[in-house]
């Protein structure tokens, strides 16, 4: 008897917080997402009414964002992945003694505040940078051509800063394959793209599905990189949500554009899922 | 034999070839330098300007000086923001992994109804956006007139925590051979002993971890904290805000010494693991 109930017990405590402060807020910030300004009430006054249109108010109005925050997103998801897929592989087969001490460096920047990264590279690619300067020096880019509060900065600190995300679960995956497989794979004559693309990859893919994930979801909600190193037309939907959360007050806009982003990356998630044949996640 | 074939065959090989084979053959390895200079470039900066002579916006190079190490709390609020962080990340830390710990042994140890739909409640949140955690939690303290502040930042950073620990100490359960606990039962510990002596001490240093790496999500969160802390400063949050005036040098010393601090705890770790499997 007490067997059976040795999980459930072991589960309230934890389920019981995530209930309350997870699954309910969610709850809440969808009825929030229909209400209604009051006519003639103070900035913030809502009332619940169940006004759907609100979605597409909120839709239509920032659609370039939204597109901006999915693109982004996508291209600085597949940067990291074609970044760290070589560099979780060269940890897992070529370290030898040093892979938990590689392993540790990769996570190593995390630790100085990301924030605190992110306003160095600002600092770093811009006018007083030495990148900026050299480029031009060498012709690679023109007198006028700036590198901070441009998408290519913003893209490119959204590939920095989650690169560790995509690193680790694909060397956990990397690290599983037996070497012993590859050896077998150029024994049959395979040359080494034919074993990587038909041996390493396919038994790499959980660690691929989730190194995009942990990466995409992270990024597509972002805005502190669009503020710090990008300009007002490299808005994403996550500074849209907040300027309309803290300096707007328009709540019910804010929420349907948090559901909407939350929906959008469920849906691809699913999708991405399922083409990738991986249901083991977590 | 060996030697008399070393002799025959090196001399053989151009120059120009051998260097060839040899980028040839440690390409990736050459790679994995070039990714990790690309990964410690601004923590190199930021270290470096964290010497800087900068007076109160630290943007260009002005002179070498110690003053910034000699006294980090220097600028105004930076050391209550860093005592803040420091607080809410030991709080959440300690909450999120005590949690956290109890699901991943649920989840990793029982076979129960309702198993998938836990699996799935654990990994919610790790995929929806942090805005959209952050915004929901916000409106509902709004709705139970609760104000944003200390407390309500540390149960968001708990929510957050909590997955990731379930993640991290589910996987160490995971990988510990079964037979070990048979053996203990077999010397007649009871469960309770078992646990205790056995499965516990085994699956800590999964723990350990877990709690590492809750604190340092926690530490480093600023969207969340962002939505939910109010007129509470914490370090991230203090950076964010400085950051359109110049973040003084006393950040850049904050975030250098929470770098080696953080290096050392995990080396020092990885060392005491490796003499206990010895």
């Amino acid at each position: 008897m007490g067997k059976i109930r040795t999980p459930y017990l072991l589960l309230l405590p934890g389920f019981g917080f995530l209930f309350t402060f997870f699954i309910l807020p969610i709850i809440n910030l969808a009825q929030t997402s229909t209400q209604t300004r009051v006519s003639g009430g103070d900035t913030g006054q809502y009332e619940q009414t169940l006004r759907f249109t609100n979605y597409l108010d909120a839709f239509v109005e920032n659609k370039e964002q939204f597109g901006r925050s999915f693109l982004y997103a996508i291209i600085a998801t597949v940067l990291a992945l074609a970044i760290a897929y070589p560099l979780a592989y060269a940890i897992a087969f070529k370290a030898g003694k040093y892979k938990n001490l590689l392993l540790v460096l990769v996570v190593a920047p995390f630790f100085t505040s990301f924030l605190l990264r992110t306003i160095a590279w600002k600092q770093i690619l811009g006018e007083e940078g030495f990148v900026v300067p050299t480029l031009r020096s060498l012709g690679i880019i023109s007198e006028s051509t700036t590198l901070t509060s441009t998408s290519f900065a913003v893209v490119m600190g959204m590939t920095y800063n989650f690169l560790p995300f995509m690193t680790l679960p694909l060397f956990a995956s990397i690290d599983r394959i037996d070497p012993r497989t590859l050896e077998a794979s150029g024994d049959l004559y395979a040359n080494g793209l034919t074993t990587f693309r038909r041996v390493t990859l396919p038994l790499s893919m959980p660690g691929v599905v989730a190194g995009t994930l942990l990466t995409f979801i992270p990024a597509a909600g972002d805005y502190v990189n669009a503020a710090i190193l990008g300009n007002p037309n490299t808005k994403m939907l996550g500074n849209v949500i907040e300027s309309r959360y803290f300096k707007i007050v328009d709540y019910p806009t804010a929420a349907a554009l948090s559901f909407t982003l939350m929906a959008a990356i469920l849906i691809l998630v699913t999708l991405y899922i399922r083409k990738a044949g991986t249901e083991e996640l977590v | 034999m060996s030697q008399k074939l070393k002799d025959a065959t090196i001399p053989t090989i151009p120059l120009g070839a051998r260097i060839q084979r040899w980028i040839g053959r440690n390409l990736i390895r050459i790679y994995a330098v070039f990714a990790f200079t690309y990964l410690f470039i601004p923590v190199a900066y930021t270290f470096a300007f964290s010497f800087n002579d900068s007076g109160k916006s630290n943007l260009i190079w002005k002179g070498f000086t110690l003053g910034n190490w000699q006294n980090p709390c220097g600028a105004p609020e930076v050391c209550n923001a860093l005592g803040n962080s420091i607080k809410i990340g030991f709080l959440a830390t300690f909450f999120s992994t005590i949690l956290g710990t109890m699901i991943a042994f649920a989840i990793g140890r029982h076979k129960f109804r309702g198993r998938s739909t836990s699996n799935l409640l654990i990994f919610l949140p790790m995929a929806t956006p942090e805005i959209v955690m952050g915004a929901s939690l916000l409106s509902l303290f709004l709705v139970l007139k609760i104000n944003p502040g200390f407390w309500p930042t540390v149960i968001a950073h708990i929510v957050f925590c909590i997955s990731f620990v379930v993640v991290t100490v589910k996987a160490r359960i995971a990988s510990l051979d079964p037979r070990l606990e048979q053996a203990a039962m077999d010397l007649y510990a009871n469960e309770f002993e078992t646990f205790r002596r056995v499965t516990l001490p085994l699956v800590a240093p999964g723990i350990a971890g877990a709690a590492l790496l809750a604190f340092s999500l926690s530490f480093d969160d600023f969207i969340i904290t962002n939505f939910n802390s109010g007129t509470l400063t914490t370090f991230p949050k203090f950076i964010y805000v400085s950051a359109a005036r110049g973040i003084p040098a006393q950040a850049n010393v904050i975030g250098s010494a929470m770098f080696f601090l953080a290096l050392t705890i995990v080396i020092v770790g990885q060392l005491v693991n490796r003499r206990k499997v010895r």
